[in-house]
């Protein structure tokens, strides 16, 4: 049973983890209908210059929060220069460039800060929870980080105008343009957030499985995982879809295939979700009109 | 992806530029002479990895060019084309020639079966289903219970095969004509399907599924069964690779392995045939080059830091998209169909 609850805890913490991955995809998705295959990448390169502030001598929530913001800046920076000139581009251009951004992304880390491992501190004490060796204060703390965090994006997306206004972009653009919405203006705030929301899952996955140039690669496949599961159409559902991820690959992989084949799982929810409900669990059904 | 004209499908004839080109390449084995002592077998293995990867990409592009779905994860189906030789060669002690049309049957099934799942996405979520696929695909040959057959991380060695005594030829000169008389008959299929009914139908459904649909072509069946030749293409074209480099392991069939064929088939031009060749040649040069590439760039830019080859790609792929969407065969087709225009009026 104990070990159970160990399984589950650290289900829900990197569940936590993937809500964040899977957060962002979904809000470029919602907003452009474009999956960015970059979106891990451009979060192991925030958390890259976070770990260079922390060694330069920033304290830890200093540099957590200028990463953030430079990260927000890096991916308006993105969609503007990079992006916007292929709006009107057919899919597999886009995917070539979201797969090129990758590219870039892995050899500049590489290039700049080299491939060897490197730790990444943690601003939280290594210690139990109440000394119960179930649940450990790093675990409660990633949890907490991701939970505020979603709520402080609940409340600008529902109470701020801002906010209003990048949902009412996305979700009917011409009505939107004609209230006058700077339209691909939202777009590039939604690309924006969504990196900014990639770094805090990179430097809370960091002192987790360490930092090198390939961290996110399989992150990022569970965030898709829990995008699709949740439903890629919903910010809510992509969070659910993370947890419930986190929690099925540790139990999983704990009990029933073990480690090796975590990815495969990975690959067989992503298929199956697609297959049996592509729609997710709180997505909407889409209807095209031919 | 509108506006992809393909004129030189429906050109009549056997194509006497290519006849020529395929001679070309089956007589630069004799530039012995021309090339400095002791470099020559090695020019002559590049000439083999450009090749395997023209047929890797050839495989791609009757997929992605002739039939609009978007792959991310070929590097699967090139490893499992690999891994079938390699096994085959290894432990039942059959002969490389005999390993290629068993790739081929494996990995046409594997993709046909992949093919199901695909016929319900669309674009992007193909893209994401596939690129999954080409990341779970190292970790699941590494998997311990199947490591007696795989040989788990280490991979496996191989015999690299000799010239027959009677050709006279060096191991790596008979090897680059394995892998010609493979690329010439892939090249020759695909052409041959593309210029048949299946072609069209596959070109029909690329431009517009539910008006193919209408005209009677069954857009499933003709879908799964492009997904199995691709596969099938380019897994031989994977154990093409295990016999000459004569060694397979896991690390090497990762998702920059997926990347760099997109690499090539952008780069050479989406729905080309001759566009697979350049595409081919291209990142084997970049590959091999990338070390010279990264120091002119040091010296040139003063950038303090090795440039890698990826860091090249993707700028170059960006660059492509915005000026050439349709690669270097593209961009030519464009420039001629201009002079035919002017020509016209």
């Amino acid at each position: 049973m104990e070990f159970f609850v160990q399984q589950l805890v650290a289900g829900l913490t990197s569940g936590s983890i993937y809500a964040c991955v899977a957060l962002g995809l979904v809000m470029i998705y919602v907003s452009t209908d474009h999956i960015n295959f970059a979106q891990g990448e451009m979060a192991m390169f925030a958390t890259y210059i976070a770990w260079a502030m922390i060694n330069a001598g920033l304290p830890y929530w200093v540099a957590f929060g200028a990463t953030i913001l430079i990260a927000f800046a890096g991916g308006l920076f993105i969609q503007r220069v990079i992006l916007k000139p292929l709006e009107a581009a057919p899919v597999l251009s886009l995917v070539v460039c979201f797969i090129a951004l990758l590219s870039i992304f892995n050899a500049l880390a590489g290039m700049i800060w080299s491939y060897t491992i490197k730790q990444f501190p943690t601003p939280f004490p290594a210690r139990d929870l109440f000394g119960s060796g179930l649940v450990s204060v790093q675990q409660i703390g990633v949890v907490g980080v991701t939970l505020l965090m979603l709520g402080l994006l609940t409340v600008f997306f529902h109470y701020t105008t801002l906010g209003l206004a990048m949902r009412a972009a996305a979700q009917n653009a011409a009505s939107a343009r004609m209230m006058g919405i700077r339209v691909s203006w939202m777009l590039a705030l939604g690309w924006g957030l969504a990196a900014a929301i990639g770094a805090v899952a990179g430097m809370l996955v960091a002192p987790i499985v360490f930092l090198d140039p390939n961290m996110m690669t399989g992150i990022l496949v569970y965030g898709f995982a829990g995008a699709l599961v949740g439903g890629i159409g919903s910010p809510f559902g992509a969070v659910i879809g993370g947890f419930i991820v986190g929690v099925l690959e540790n139990l999983v992989g704990s009990y029933i295939i073990g480690n090796e084949l975590k990815l495969t799982f990975a690959l067989v929810i992503v298929v199956g979700v697609l297959l049996v409900k592509p729609a997710g669990l709180f997505g909407r059904v889409v209807v095209r009109r031919v | 992806m509108a506006a992809v004209t393909n004129s030189w499908v429906n050109k009549r004839g056997p194509g006497g530029i290519a006849i020529a080109f395929w001679i070309l390449l089956a007589l630069l084995p004799f530039g012995e002479r021309f090339v400095a002592e002791g470099s020559f077998d090695y020019y002559m293995f590049m000439g083999q990895a450009m090749l395997i990867n023209a047929i890797a990409i050839l495989g791609l592009n009757l997929l992605i060019g002739f039939n609009g779905q978007i792959s991310l994860g070929h590097s699967a189906f090139f490893a499992v084309g690999a891994y079938t030789a390699a096994i085959l060669m290894n432990f039942a002690g059959w002969p490389y020639w005999a390993t290629l049309p068993v790739a081929a049957v494996v990995c046409f099934v594997a993709g046909f079966l992949f093919g199901f799942p695909a016929l319900k996405l669309e674009g992007h979520y193909l893209a994401l289903a596939t690129f999954t696929l080409a990341i779970a695909v190292p970790q699941l040959l590494k998997y311990k219970p199947i490591g007696k057959w795989t040989g788990g991380v280490g991979g496996l060695l191989l015999d690299k095969p000799d010239a027959p005594g009677w050709s006279g030829l060096g191991q790596d000169q008979f090897l680059y004509y394995v892998c010609l008389l493979i690329a010439i008959l892939a090249f020759w299929a695909v052409r041959n399907v593309l210029r048949g009914r299946g072609g069209s139908a596959m070109m029909a459904i690329r431009d517009h599924v539910m008006a193919a649909g209408t005209m009677g072509i069954d857009t499933a069946r003709y879908k799964t069964v492009t997904f199995g030749l691709s596969a099938a293409i380019t897994g031989v074209a994977g154990a093409l690779s295990a016999i000459t480099v004569a060694f397979v392991a896991p690390d090497s069939f990762t998702l920059q392995l997926a990347v760099s064929f997109l690499v090539g088939l952008v780069v050479g031009g989406i729905a080309s045939l001759p566009g697979c060749l350049i595409g081919g040649a291209f990142i084997v040069l970049i590959q091999n080059s990338s070390q010279s590439i990264s120091d002119w760039m040091k010296a040139t830019f003063s950038i303090s830091y090795d440039v890698p080859a990826w860091a090249i790609y993707g700028v170059l792929l960006i660059a492509l998209m915005y000026f050439m969407p349709r690669g270097i065969m593209g961009g030519v087709e464009a420039v001629t169909q201009r002079i035919v225009n002017r020509r016209g009026t």
